[in-house]
This record gives structure tokens, C-alpha cells and sequence, in this order.
């Protein structure tokens, strides 16, 4: 009885977290002309579709790039933060925690909005500039804290040991800490990615003439054009993130990491 | 061979406002194997950290081979530091982690090849090459912690409790290849321990430490034989040690009649030199073990309990009889405080 309850619960879960991944993949592959579930017949052709569209393949290439270069510089300002919270007792280190992961308690929506206001219109900053700096920041609580679980794994006497041996402190964290966290910072990376790929709130405010996020563009196509292809688009959205998150457990127990 | 090749001179170690070691004097004699012994907290690591370089002193020198060091980095000392976690690099291979120093200073390919070779065949690791240090046995690991600082040729070896992480068979085949590595390469070694018969059983000589302070410096000996503080005695083995006052011998707990007329303000006697089964003392056997080639009582006393090792030929005492015994003038030790 303990048994079939368990169970239950474990099928309703499945039921709820992939459920509606199964409606967007057929809801795309519909034959019909809006978007409906269950579909009107099957086809590929919105999944083709998909790929047409000029605005979506623009936004794309923003949402690549932004998720990319975002997380690059987020690690790049994450590992240092990182490993000086590590290591060093700083004056204030619970401070500079909490404000580090501040883009991950305040509302995506305030981030987006006090960009625009203080940032955009004020400092004359171009949209796509702000975009990189709105996803660097949203990235950041992420690599700082699985760099630092990573740090945390590892002894500190190994780099004196590479100091003692002739290295500066500098080649001590570069032959020595990074190849050591290497998984961790992988798994930084793999987390920013998809993280800022699919970030919406933030980048609601920040958009400009033909400079939208993805995201944020499919919802602009959506208000106009009810068809099927942003069904189709999300679900290959899905399946990306769905192998690239594959990859790395492969790769490295991704899990390990998060 | 210089009689200061490793010398502190008024070193102060501190850790903030606390301080670790006060002034601390010492003079290393080229080639030996010294040993830093003392209990856990008494600034054994802190003392060779700073002469590392990994810690800067409050106040003090460092002169190592005739050359102030005390303001050098410690990438630029020439001293190697075996860890007592070992600290390898786990992402190495042990030839890479063996060649990791040599690497750094752009030595040719082949001689570092060779001299990784060597170092590896002395610490008797040839053949684990291609390991990565998790897939070693402990006593492995340290042998190539070891190795690893010695292709370096280091002109001073330091090591912080290498073989506490051992098991105590592993511990002591350790001991020997440490002597013959050290015999082998002529290495100056400072060597850390709170294990006395590992310092008695290696060191050239001993520095004896307490609270930050040397408490005897000589030799394995000369410290087991003539242990000249109260400290020192207890820690080569001496568990009777009681305050002399006039006639008698007095602990916290009552006093005995000493037989003997005493100069020194406390007497110290080994187990091994209480004489049992007769003499003008007695007390109850409260413990009685055998242990071998003897036979180890613990008897009640009015100074408390004394620990006595008796000859296997003498008659067995059972518990709670009484027993007799003397604290011989013979074997007491005199000991200053
Ligand atoms: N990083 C540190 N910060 C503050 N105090 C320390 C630190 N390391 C050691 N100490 C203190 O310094 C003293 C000596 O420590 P240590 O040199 O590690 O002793 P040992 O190696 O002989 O066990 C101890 O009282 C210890 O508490
Ligand atoms: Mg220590």
C-alpha cells in the first residue's frame, strides 16, 4: 500500500514536470494552422518553419551570443571572487556573498527595470551592452558558488607545496587550483549557459529595434502570429538544453556540481 | 660542514595578536637529520613554515647556508617541505608530479627525464610512472611527496609529521628509508613529530619543544638518558615523577619516605627502575599486566599510583594484594622544575 501511494506520488510528479514538455513537442508538430493541443493532424513543417523566420535567427545569435560571452565574463569575475572568499579571511565576506547573490533573490523584473532606468537611458549605453552586462550579473551567483564548492574540495597546502617547488602565487592557482576545478568551472559554465539562454524577466526591458533575446522575441511573435512554430521552437529549445545538460553528466557527473 | 648551515636567531612566529613561538634560537648542523619534537599546539609546523617561508616572521632572522632568507620568498629559498597530507597534485601523474619543480625552471627535456627517473628509483617508486596519486597506497604517496621535494636537491629538507598518516608496520619501514634516503643524499633534514620514539629512533639530534620554547636540545641519548625537566622526562618515558621536600617525596596526593638525601628539587624514576618485590615501600596492586618480557604493575600509593615494570622472574603479585617496592637512588633521575 506504502508502495502504490510512492509510486503515485512519483508518477504525478513525472506527469507534471514533463507533461508539458510532451504537449509542446506535439502541439509543434501539428499539421494545423494555430496552436493546439491535441494537434491537428502531424507534420514537420513548423519545426522547418522555425528556421525561416529572419527574426527568430537574429535573436538566436543575440541569445547565443549573450549566453556565451555573458557566462565567459561571469566566470572570469566569478573564479577570482571565488577563490578570494576561499581563501582569504576578508573583512566582510558574508557582505560580499550576500551581494553577490543578489541578482538571484531580487526579482529578474526590478534587475531588468533599474537597468533600463540607471543604466540605458542615463549612461546612453547601447541595448545589446546592457544585455551583456544584465546576464553577466545574473550568471555571476552561479559561478561564484560552484567555483567555491569546488575550492572547497581542495586543500590549500597543495599550492604552497607548488609555491615551495618554485612557482609564483599566480602559477600556483594556474597549473595547480585550475586544473582542479576544472569541473567545477565546466559545470559554471554549462549552468550560466542555460541560465541566461533562457532568461526572460530581465530582458524584457532591454530590448530595442531588432535587438530582442530570444525568449523575449518569441513572445513578441506570439502577440502577433499564432501558429504553431513557437511551440516547435520551444521544444527544440528544450532538446538543446536537454543534451547539452546530457553532455556534461557524461562528461563529469554534471550533478556532482549543482 | 657548517655547524650553522640553518640558523634562527630571536624568531618570534606570530598568528595576529597571538604568538606561537617567542624567540626562538636554534642552529642546524649541515647534514644532519634534527628532529622537532613536542606536543600537538607547541609550534613545531608554525617553526617550519616560517623557516619555509610560507609564514613571515614578527621579528627575528633566518639565515640559511651563510644567506639571510629571512625577507626572501619562499619560491626562492631552495628549501623543500614534505606535508603531512603530503599535498601531491592530484590531476599529475607521479612522474609529473615529480617533475613538476624541475618543469618550472625550463631544464631541458632529457634532464629532467633523467633526474625525475632517478628521484623516483630512490624513494623505490620506479615502475608507478603512470599512476595518479589516488590510485597509491599511502606509503607510496609519501614516498613520492618525498621524492618530489628531493629531485629539487633542496638545501634543506623539512618535514611535517610525514608519517603519522601511516600505519604503525608502514611506520616503521618508513623510518628506515627515510635514514637511508637521507644517508644516501647527504640532505640537511629538519623533521617534525610528536612521536618520541620516532625522534629517538631517527634524529641526529632532537629539539625537544614546549609552548613555543625549546625545552632540551641533544641528542637521542642524551635527552632518553638525562631528560633535565620534569617535561622532558615525562615525554622519554620517566611516569614517576614526584617534588623532593626535605626527607620525603610529596605529590598532590600524600607523600612517601625517600631513603636517599636528594639535591635536586624533583626526582624521576622509569617504570622499568622501580625495583619490585622488595624494599621499604609498599602499596596494592591496582593493575597487573603482562607485557612480554615484563610484567607492568600499577600500585597505590600514598603518593598516588606508580607505575612499575617487574622482571618475568620475579613472583607474580594478584590484584589488590599488597606489594613491596623501592624507589632506587640508582635510578632516579634528577630533575631541575
Ligand atoms: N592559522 C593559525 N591561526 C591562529 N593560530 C594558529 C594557526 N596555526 C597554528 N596556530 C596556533 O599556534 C600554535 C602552534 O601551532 P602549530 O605550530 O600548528 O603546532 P604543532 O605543529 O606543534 O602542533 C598553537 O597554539 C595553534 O593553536
Ligand atoms: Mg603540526
Amino acid at each position: 500500500m506504502k508502495n502504490l501511494t510512492s509510486w503515485a506520488i512519483i508518477g504525478l510528479t513525472l506527469i507534471f514536470l514533463i507533461g508539458p514538455f510532451i504537449i509542446i513537442i506535439f502541439a509543434g508538430a501539428s499539421a494545423g494552422e494555430s496552436l493546439a493541443f491535441p494537434p491537428d493532424g502531424l507534420s514537420l513543417r513548423w519545426y522547418l518553419k522555425v528556421f525561416t523566420i529572419e527574426s527568430f535567427r537574429q535573436s538566436f545569435v543575440l541569445s547565443m551570443g549573450l549566453a556565451i560571452f555573458g557566462t565567459l565574463a561571469a566566470l572570469l569575475l566569478g573564479i577570482p571572487a571565488a577563490y578570494a572568499l576561499n581563501r582569504y579571511e576578508l573583512p566582510g565576506a558574508e557582505t560580499i556573498r550576500t551581494v553577490v547573490a543578489s541578482p538571484i533573490i531580487v526579482p529578474g523584473i526590478i534587475v531588468g527595470l533599474a537597468l533600463l532606468r540607471y543604466m540605458v537611458i542615463p549612461l546612453d549605453v547601447t541595448v545589446t551592452v546592457a544585455l551583456f552586462m544584465a546576464h553577466t550579473a545574473l550568471v555571476l551567483p552561479y559561478a561564484v558558488r560552484v567555483v567555491s564548492s569546488s575550492l572547497n574540495n581542495l586543500r590549500s597546502d597543495m599550492e604552497e607545496a607548488a609555491v615551495l617547488l618554485g612557482c609564483t602565487r599566480l602559477q600556483a592557482f594556474t597549473k595547480v587550483v585550475l586544473p582542479n576545478i576544472r569541473g567545477g568551472v565546466l559545470a559554471a559554465f554549462i549552468l550560466g549557459f542555460v541560465t541566461s539562454f533562457n532568461q526572460v524577466p530581465v530582458s524584457l526591458f532591454l530590448s530595442g529595434p531588432g535587438v530582442r533575446t530570444l525568449p523575449i522575441d518569441m513572445l513578441a511573435y506570439m502577440e502577433i502570429t499564432y501558429d504553431p512554430s513557437v511551440a516547435a521552437l520551444s521544444a527544440l529549445l528544450a532538446f538543446m538544453s536537454l543534451a547539452i545538460v546530457f553532455i556534461a553528466e557524461r562528461l563529469l557527473g554534471f550533478s556532482r556540481y549543482v | 660542514m657548517s655547524e650553522k648551515y640553518v640558523s634562527l636567531r630571536n624568531l618570534t612566529l606570530s598568528y595576529g595578536k597571538t604568538v606561537a613561538v617567542p624567540n626562538l634560537n636554534l642552529d642546524v648542523v649541515e647534514g644532519e637529520l634534527i628532529a622537532l619534537l613536542g606536543p600537538s599546539g607547541c609550534g613545531k609546523t608554525t617553526t617550519m613554515r616560517a623557516i619555509a617561508g610560507l609564514l613571515t616572521p614578527t621579528s627575528g632572522t633566518i639565515v640559511i647556508d651563510g644567506r639571510d632568507v629571512t625577507r626572501v620568498a619562499a619560491n626562492k629559498r631552495g628549501i623543500g617541505l614534505v606535508f603531512q597530507s603530503y599535498a601531491l597534485f592530484p590531476h599529475l601523474s607521479a612522474f609529473e608530479n615529480v617533475a613538476f619543480g624541475l618543469r618550472l625552471q625550463k631544464m631541458p627535456e632529457t634532464e629532467i627525464r633523467q633526474r625525475t627517473e632517478a628521484g623516483i628509483a630512490t624513494v623505490g617508486l620506479a615502475g608507478f610512472e603512470k599512476r595518479k596519486p589516488a590510485e597509491m597506497s599511502g606509503g607510496q604517496q609519501q614516498r613520492l611527496a618525498l621524492a618530489r621535494s628531493l629531485v629539487m636537491e633542496p638545501k634543506v629538507l623539512l618535514l611535517d609529521e610525514p608519517l603519522s598518516n601511516l600505519d604503525a608496520r608502514l611506520r616503521l619501514e618508513m623510518r628506515t628509508e627515510l635514514q637511508r634516503v637521507q644517508k644516501k643524499t647527504g640532505v640537511t633534514m629538519v623533521f617534525v613529530t610528536h612521536d618520541q620514539s620516532e625522534a629517538l629512533a631517527l634524529a641526529d639530534r632532537i629539539v625537544l619543544m614546549k609552548d613555543g620554547k625549546i625545552e632540551q636540545l641533544g641528542t637521542p641519548h642524551q635527552l632518553y638518558a638525562e631528560p633535565a625537566t620534569a617535561f622532558a622526562a615525562e615525554f622519554m618515558g620517566f611516569e614517576n615523577i614526584f617534588r623532593v621536600q626535605g626527607e620525603n617525596l610529596v605529590s598532590d596526593f600524600g607523600q612517601l619516605p625517600l631513603g636517599f638525601k636528594a639535591t635536586s628539587p624533583m626526582l624521576a624514576w622509569r617504570p622499568s627502575g622501580v625495583q619490585v618485590g622488595q624494599g621499604p615501600l609498599s602499596g596494592r596492586v591496582s593493575a597487573s599486566s603482562f607485557a612480554g618480557g615484563h610484567r607492568e604493575y600499577v600500585i597505590d600509593t600514598a603518593l598516588g599510583q606508580i607505575k612499575a615494570d617487574a622482571p618475568i622472574e620475579t613472583l607474580e603479585v594478584p590484584l589488590g594484594e599488597n606489594i613491596a617496592f623501592d624507589l632506587p637512588k640508582s635510578n632516579a633521575r634528577q630533575l631541575s622544575a
